[in-house]
């Protein structure tokens, strides 16, 4: 005890009856001492060359998604985009690590995690282009809206992955969140519930660093986010995030894990912000070039490339290929976003309730007369 | 909805919260998606008992203690019904509530919206509300005009035992958000109601008025009814036959069963317990206004709570719209232009 005691104060200190004791031994519960890593460890020779071969082409084309979307911010497409670039690697890999029956809760942020799971990029950007909030029907790939309040679809996961065990489903729940929405009370409730309830839940902390500006060492006073597992009483991951097959076998076990009854896991993977928050946020204020220099040094696709290189498995036919995919695809992106989408007003009272009220039947009316009158002056 | 029960058993007085339960278990027993989530609603049956005998007879998987966390009560309802369950929350206490606002606001109501129809969410979000029970602190808010105010939500306060089980088995089946505001000082409110009748379930959005008249009409809902009807009979004795509205939902809200009966009459006041200013009454008298103006003989008033943080239970006698100052309102609707 480094808290200076008054005299006396022991005295009064509730004491435990005998029979108390800490109902779980937290030890199993601790994170790795250091972040789990695969790549340039002998556990890299191990990895399916179907995987890596997976993973980097999907790392290429994410890359490639970030910086078209990117793009198309600096042309007036995309009212914001808060780019995923460094960080592909724990969208990609986390996102293969589900199979078709689970559920993805992505935040603003996962755009990649929600292409790599097979939605339309075109869809995954409706949000941040402005014209509807979803662009996707959520069930029929199994993903949850793009959220933009903090953490506040953690419980969302926890909640849908309660129900379908309860209805014998074995689906499992992949949650996802920032740094900084650790700090959010959603984010300790939906750990709780799902510890609590034994949800089958995957908490993955894309820990890039920086809430916005707000570095890590203000955010929290943790030893590390993962170790937040232990006072919830699941088990902590650390990982890191710029290596792809490291973050895919924690996230496949985790996921087994949960699928056979084990309960939820909390997972931090370590990675990086390359580019700043948004296009609206400068960068340079907060964080020195030197620091992003050396993440470069470690950035996932060149982890990736190193390592298929060691194994055979990279030459120019593998790289063109990737290359041209991710090509295609930035293409086609480009050219569907390039499209004035049509729009039709009335839609604004839609989807409010399924029945329309009185009120909302006259504001419709209203708002019908004006397009009209619009319409008569062009 | 109406079952070919055996009519045998004679009604027996029934409490509002009876009504409630009663409400809970026969959605439960009719929709196995209907699930029942909360803090201390299943073994100790709520703090006020509406869940009480629910865990037990449908297991803890449809009645569930949750932990202490609204936002993550809530929160995880949003995920189940997203699974096709229909979750129906209990707040404990109106102001338990707003920890979960986030989760109202942000998502319970706008995820049909946001998903462009993809995406319902039929949760009823059951909140005990307002005063009169001498509660603490935080125990008796009148929260509405927050629910009012978010687009998506439809809100539902029911005043009698036959409205506490029709609108609750309505906001159930709803297949969009309910939040469902019980006036708690009603919990204990008795009406010849059977459970073993058929019981009706009215459809959200109907107002009914609950006594006719001619010379003015009280708008009410909730808790303030049975104050307005009491104040309706004391009115006899003045000359005046007072129309009592009770709106029953205030989203959506009834324009028409409102505005014809001030036409009718001429003049109207607006009662409830929450404050007057931004409170609900503002909105209400706005409507009538606006759509009755050319048949209005005076301005229509407003009878509230004062605009105060709701006041300690040795005072709240002073703060919530009693017969007199219905009465007192009434008597101001004698107004003549110029006076």
């Amino acid at each position: 005890m480094t808290v200076q005691e008054l005299p006396g104060a022991a005295a009064y200190r509730p004491t435990p009856p005998p029979a108390w004791k800490p109902r779980i031994d937290p030890a199993p519960l601790l994170p790795d001492p250091e972040p789990h890593r695969v790549l340039g460890t002998k556990a890299a020779a191990d990895v399916d060359p179907e995987l890596l071969l997976t993973l980097y082409a999907q790392l290429v084309r994410g890359r490639r998604y970030n910086t078209q979307a990117t793009a198309l911010t600096k042309q007036g497409r995309l009212a914001v985009y808060p780019s995923s670039t460094g960080q592909e690697a724990c969208e990609i890999a986390a996102a293969l690590a589900l199979e078709e029956r689970d559920w993805l809760f992505p935040s603003y942020r996962d755009t990649l995690a929600a292409v790599a799971r097979g939605l339309d990029p075109v869809d995954a950007l409706t949000l941040l282009r402005g014209d509807w909030h979803t662009g996707y029907d959520p069930r029929e790939r199994r993903i949850a809206p793009l959220c933009t309040p903090l953490a506040t679809q953690l419980p969302h996961a926890v909640g849908l992955a309660h129900a379908a065990r309860l209805k014998g489903d074995d689906v499992v729940a992949l949650a996802m969140v920032g740094d900084g929405g650790t700090s959010e009370g959603d984010f300790h409730e939906a750990l709780n519930f799902a510890a609590v309830w034994q949800a089958p839940v995957v908490f993955l902390v894309q820990n890039n660093g920086f809430a916005i500006s707000v570095p890590l060492a203000k955010q929290t006073a943790a030893p590390s986010l993962a170790h937040k597992a232990v006072g919830y009483g699941m088990p902590g991951r650390l990982v890191d995030g710029n290596d792809a097959p490291a973050v895919h076998q924690v996230l496949a076990e985790a996921v087994a894990r949960a699928r056979r009854g084990g309960g939820p896991t909390l997972i931090e993977a370590i990675t990086y912000r390359i580019d700043a928050h948004t296009n609206a946020d400068d960068a340079t204020r907060y964080r020195a070039s030197g620091e992003i220099d050396a993440w470069r040094e470690h950035d996932p696709i060149r982890l990736m490339e190193q390592e298929l290189t060691r194994r055979g498995l990279l030459d120019d036919t593998v790289k063109e290929a990737a290359s041209e995919a991710a090509e295609a695809m930035a293409a086609d992106l480009r050219q569907r976003m390039n499209a004035d989408p049509v729009l039709d007003p009335m839609d604004l009272f839609a989807h409010v309730y399924a029945e329309r009220s009185s009120q909302l039947r006259e504001q419709e009316a209203q708002l019908r007369a004006e397009l009209e009158a619009e319409g008569d002056q062009r | 909805m109406t079952t070919a029960a055996a009519h045998s058993a004679p009604a027996k007085p029934a409490t509002m919260a009876l009504a409630l339960q009663r409400a809970m278990r026969d959605a439960m027993a009719e929709d196995p998606t209907v699930h029942v989530l909360g803090e201390d609603v299943g073994t100790l049956g709520g703090v006020f008992r509406i869940t009480d005998g629910l865990a037990k007879e449908f297991g803890d998987d449809r009645c569930t203690d949750t932990p202490l966390a609204e936002a993550g009560i809530l929160g995880t309802a949003v995920g189940m019904a997203m699974y096709g369950l229909r979750p129906v929350v209990e707040m404990q206490f109106d102001a338990f509530a707003y920890p979960a606002f986030e989760q109202l606001i942000s998502h319970v109501s706008r995820m049909r919206n946001r998903t462009r129809g993809g995406l319902a969410l039929p949760i009823t979000v059951r909140v005990p509300y307002g005063g009169g029970i001498g509660g603490v602190e935080h125990h008796s808010d009148s929260s509405e005009a927050y629910y009012m105010a978010t687009p998506g939500l439809q809100v539902v306060t029911p005043a009698t035992v036959e409205d506490a089980y029709g609108l609750l088995r309505a906001a159930i089946a709803s297949d969009d958000p309910v939040v469902f505001l019980e006036p708690k000082r009603l919990y204990w409110s008795k009406a010849a109601w059977s459970p073993q009748e058929p019981a009706a379930v009215e459809p959200i959005g109907q107002a009914v008025v609950r006594r006719a008249g001619r010379s003015a009409t009280l708008i009410t809902y909730g808790p303030s009814l049975p104050v307005c009807l009491e104040a309706a009979q004391a009115a006899e004795a003045e000359g005046w036959d007072l129309e009592v509205v009770d709106l029953r939902s205030l989203v959506p809200f009834d324009d028409e069963t409102v505005c014809a009966s001030v036409r009718r009459t001429g003049r109207a006041v607006v009662v409830h317990e929450a404050t007057g200013f931004g409170g609900p009454g503002g909105e209400i008298v706005a409507r009538v206004t606006e759509r009755c103006f050319h048949h209005l003989e005076a301005p229509v008033l407003r009878v509230t709570g004062f605009d105060i943080p709701y006041p300690p239970p040795m005072l709240e006698r002073h703060h919530l719209p009693g017969v007199d100052r219905v009465l007192d309102a009434v008597a101001r609707l004698q107004w003549e232009a110029g006076s």
